[in-house]
């Protein structure tokens, strides 16, 4: 779900990092199907997790040491078709038309053979040495449903194996069966279509022989059928008047059917489907088996029940906050402790530049580190955990209807509790929405979720000195404000918004590899750009205010601070600190006024504006330039801008407000 | 004699016989305003064809030829009726008229778009019954799709509704989808295809999205878009 990034390893292009390999292997499948479980069993933990070239789509590539070959395995993205619908799909089906893989395995969900077959007929078209692992046939067996794979095997003209990878069943007679299709690159046998398809099919391959592409000429030929747009541009570029041709030949099947010619296609492969389904699934009629609802059925009706599911939203989500915070203070705490037995801990600013400079890239180690492992870090995987199991589709459904309000759809509630954690991890999930727009909407308001660096401030400023309900009423005041900002945004950005189409699939217990690979993917981003953006940002801001550089900067921003928002003057420069990382804010606070003890030196209000002004005035460098990396230089400018103007406006109003009521 | 007479002879027959039992000389002279004797001439000429079983002074009744034609033409009379004041908002009172002319020229090409692009009309503006095509298909999301597979006609005139509308464990048939076309590729690449058996498991509450199940899947689908997914509901009896 998020990638690396800026991770310089891993961002080589098409080449990769794991070099010297004899053969080249991918998996490809639906999603939920238990395919990166296949992965890991295959690559144990030689993995490397980056982007595809130019694109903002995980590639996951690992190694698999078989009888003395080393073969490289790419987990491709999962996905349900070939029809251009998203970035994972084009990257796919590139990956298998142009690098010519050695083997390509298709995991399919022995559940629903329909759907899985309906890709894998998909995949038959792109013609790669292909074969099928039949996954999780024990779930299958549990609902009735058994699969007679020598007969599949035979049908399809492609071997068939079956596994259930949770348990590492299955896996070795996979290993063989690929070793196999390494050596021989068997090309699979074509399914064919219904005779008003195939006669049109047969008529542009003829025309096709006057253009040259890298891909099948059958596959080619049904893509311009479907009238694929990528694949119309490129022989668009050879030779208008094939694609000319292929229009109205497409025209003459939507004619029949009166549907568009790719919904005709994908009836088409469904009735395909379900045929070969027919032939070689066994279902046990109903009434001989257990005949009492599913787990997955019984668990549904609490968590999609109109009231109890709410709760059950709240509840976890709440309680998934709240044990972070009480646990990761104290972790946190005494890991501040241990830490500064090494170095001073609060902000050194006078003495020997080297001194400066040696304190500023340390207090951003440790700030990174108190923050990453207790509070992120466990965060991050009791999420991944409540992911894996099925439930988060499950929050999805329910906060949908809300979701539409800010233009999002449910999957939206995963960026922004991820959010909770580090922004930066939270930016990079916003790839799971369909449309620009969706994606920039969701990025945006993730920036103004505090995160856990901002609850530190609001915690140490106003939980500490003023209350704790002010706190919380702080939290309370953000989740409004993303509300109706996400409001304005979604009429103000233009792009179109698409609602949410989402599987649902069943609980089940979560796969202890899935869940640290989830929570080491997202954490790792903290370590490649928080990490460093901390460690240099926190050495030269130091330097920079040592040299006295940054004094100006108070009476520049004095207008703002001491007029508009009550602060005292020297708010301007530790508001500066806090781009680099939010709970500097507070550090370089104690640092000038010689005190931890805030009450001391500002009022309630003047605490509760500061903490509120650090909390939205702008993401810190880190999530800026991630931004920048998703979105471009432009957008993640603008964001920055527009929340630095909002919380100038917001704080100079809630200082004025609360003068009045407090 | 002309195709077209011939059509419009069958055609009043058809409606007088359906209200008097038979088509008496003067009745059909009287609708066609030509001379009983003409009618006469003409009703000879049709009985020698098979289309009509005549007997001087009780008058016509047709025969299933005659019924086959005579069907075909009301189909098309009403469907252009319904094109027309629906497609091209003439006024009700100028339809019949106007597709008394126009029911003898188009072909059954034509009249099977029509039917689809009118998403199959059960009734004409005037309120008459639109027959069912004879063609082999199982629905009208199969129309010419399914070819000439001998399939047993099953009556069209089923209500078709949006999948909203269904009761929770409720089934039905997929008989079309409308939206975009991105969304409607997904749902179909989902298995969500025309002619596709799928039932609403659950419907959140506040217009959130709908659970469909679909070939032994679930998907949670946005109201709005589940709105556009046309279902036509089991009959009565059906499981």
């Amino acid at each position: 779900m998020s990638g690396c990034g800026e991770c310089k390893g891993c961002s080589t292009g098409g080449e990769s990092k794991i070099r010297n390999v004899d053969y080249t292997i991918a998996l490809a499948g639906n999603a939920n199907v238990g395919k990166s479980v296949i992965f890991n069993q295959l690559t144990g933990v030689d993995q490397i997790i980056g982007n595809w070239p130019g694109k903002t789509v995980e590639r996951a590539e690992g190694l698999l040491l078989h009888k003395g070959k080393r073969i490289r395995v790419i987990d491709l993205p999962g996905i349900y078709s070939f029809s251009t619908y998203s970035m994972e799909e084009l990257v796919s089906r590139d990956f298998i038309a142009l690098e010519h893989p050695d083997a390509v395995i298709n995991v399919i969900d022995a559940s629903a053979l329909e759907r899985n077959l309906f890709f894998t007929i998909q995949l038959l078209e792109l013609a790669p040495p292909l074969m099928i692992a039949v996954n999780q046939v024990d779930l299958a067996e549990k609902k009735g449903i058994t699969i007679d794979t020598q007969k599949f095997s035979a049908l399809l003209g492609v071997p068939v194996v079956q596994t259930v990878a949770i348990r590492g069943k299955g896996i070795p007679v996979l290993t063989d069966a690929i070793t196999g299709l390494m050596q021989d690159h068997p090309v699979p046998p074509v399914l064919h279509y219904g005779k008003e398809i195939e006669e049109r099919i047969g008529k542009i391959i003829a025309l096709l022989e006057t253009v040259t592409t890298q891909y099948p000429v059958r596959w080619t030929a049904i893509k311009l059928l479907e009238r694929d747009p990528a694949i119309v541009q490129l022989i668009n570029a050879q030779d208008p008047v094939v694609v000319e041709k292929a229009g109205l030949l497409a025209g003459e099947i939507e004619s029949i059917h009166g549907e568009p010619v790719c919904v005709v296609m994908s009836a088409e492969r469904y009735q395909i489907a379900d045929r070969i389904a027919a032939e070689v699934m066994t279902m046990r009629p109903p009434g001989e088996g257990p005949l009492k609802k599913s787990l997955t059925d019984r668990l549904d009706e609490v968590a999609l029940h109109p009231v109890l599911g709410y709760l059950g939203v709240i509840a976890v989500i709440g309680g998934l906050l709240v044990w972070t915070f009480l646990i990761g203070a104290q972790v946190s705490g005494f890991l501040q402790a241990f830490l500064s037995h090494f170095e001073q801990y609060e902000p050194v600013v006078s003495g020997p530049i080297m001194d400066i400079l040696w304190n500023g890239a340390f207090t951003g180690f440790v700030a990174g580190v108190t923050l990453v492992i207790p509070y992120v870090l466990p965060f991050y995987l009791l999420l991944a955990i409540l992911e894996d199991s099925g439930y988060l589709t499950r929050i999805s459904v329910m906060l949908d209807r809300g979701m539409h309000k800010l233009g999002l759809h449910g999957k939206a509630i995963i960026p922004l509790i991820l959010g909770y954690g580090c922004n930066v991890p939270a930016i990079y999930s916003c790839r799971i929405m369909e449309t620009p727009k969706q994606k920039t909407l969701a990025a945006f308001l993730v920036t103004l979720v505090p995160c856990t660096a901002r609850t530190v401030v609001i915690l140490g400023l106003v939980a500490a000195f003023v209350n704790i309900w002010w706190a919380l009423a702080l939290y309370a005041f953000d989740i409004l404000l993303i509300i109706v900002v996400g409001r304005i945004a979604f009429k103000a950005v233009p792009g179109e918004s698409v609602g949410l189409i989402m599987e649902m699939a069943d609980y089940h217990v979560p796969s202890v590899s899935v869940v640290l690979k989830q929570t080491w993917t997202r954490t790792k981003s903290l370590i490649w750009i928080v990490f460093p953006a901390y460690i240099i940002g926190s050495a030269i801001i130091q330097a920079f205010y040592a040299a006295g550089l940054l004094t100006p900067v108070n009476n520049l921003l004095s207008p703002v601070t001491v007029l508009w928002l009550g602060l005292p003057a020297v708010i301007g420069i530790t508001l500066i600190f806090g781009i680099v990382r939010k709970e500097l804010t507070i550090l370089t606070l104690a640092v000038i006024f010689h005190t931890t003890n805030f009450a001391s030196i500002m009022s309630p209000v003047q605490l509760i504006v500061l903490a509120l002004v650090s909390m939205l005035y702008i993401p810190c460098i880190s999530v800026i330039l991630v931004l920048a990396s998703e979105f471009g230089w432009k957008k993640a400018l603008s964001i920055s801008a527009t929340e630095i103007i909002m919380a100038i406006g917001i704080g100079g109003i809630a200082f004025r407000v609360l003068s009045l009521a407090m | 004699m002309a195709q077209e007479q011939v059509e419009e002879y069958l055609e009043t027959i058809y409606d007088l016989e359906s209200r008097d039992g038979s088509a008496k000389t003067t009745a059909i002279a009287k609708c066609l305003k030509i001379a009983p004797a003409s009618v006469t001439e003409v009703l000879k000429s049709l009985s020698d064809k098979g289309f009509v079983q005549y007997e001087p002074y009780r008058g016509a009744t047709l025969t299933e030829e005659g019924k086959k034609i005579a069907g075909t033409i009301k189909r098309k009379h009403r469907l252009l009726e319904v094109f027309l004041t629906d497609v091209l908002k003439l006024n009700r009172e100028k339809v019949h008229d106007e597709a008394c002319r126009m029911e003898h020229t188009i072909s059954e090409e034509t009249e099977d778009a029509l039917c689809r692009m009118l998403d199959a009309p059960a009734h004409c503006p005037h309120g008459s019954p639109i027959s069912p095509c004879n063609k082999g298909v199982g629905s009208c999301a199969e129309c010419d799709g399914a070819g000439n597979t001998g399939m047993p006609l099953v009556i069209r005139d089923k209500k078709i509704i949006p999948i909203t509308d269904l009761r929770p464990e409720q089934k039905g048939r997929i008989a079309f989808i409308r939206g975009d076309c991105k969304v409607v590729q997904r749902l179909s690449d989902l298995g969500l295809t025309l002619g596709t058996n799928v039932s609403v498991l659950k419907k959140a509450p506040m217009g959130g999205p709908v659970e469909i199940s679909v070939r032994r899947t679930k998907l949670a689908v946005d109201h709005a878009i589940a709105e556009n997914i046309f279902i036509e509901p089991p009959l009565l009896g059906e499981p």
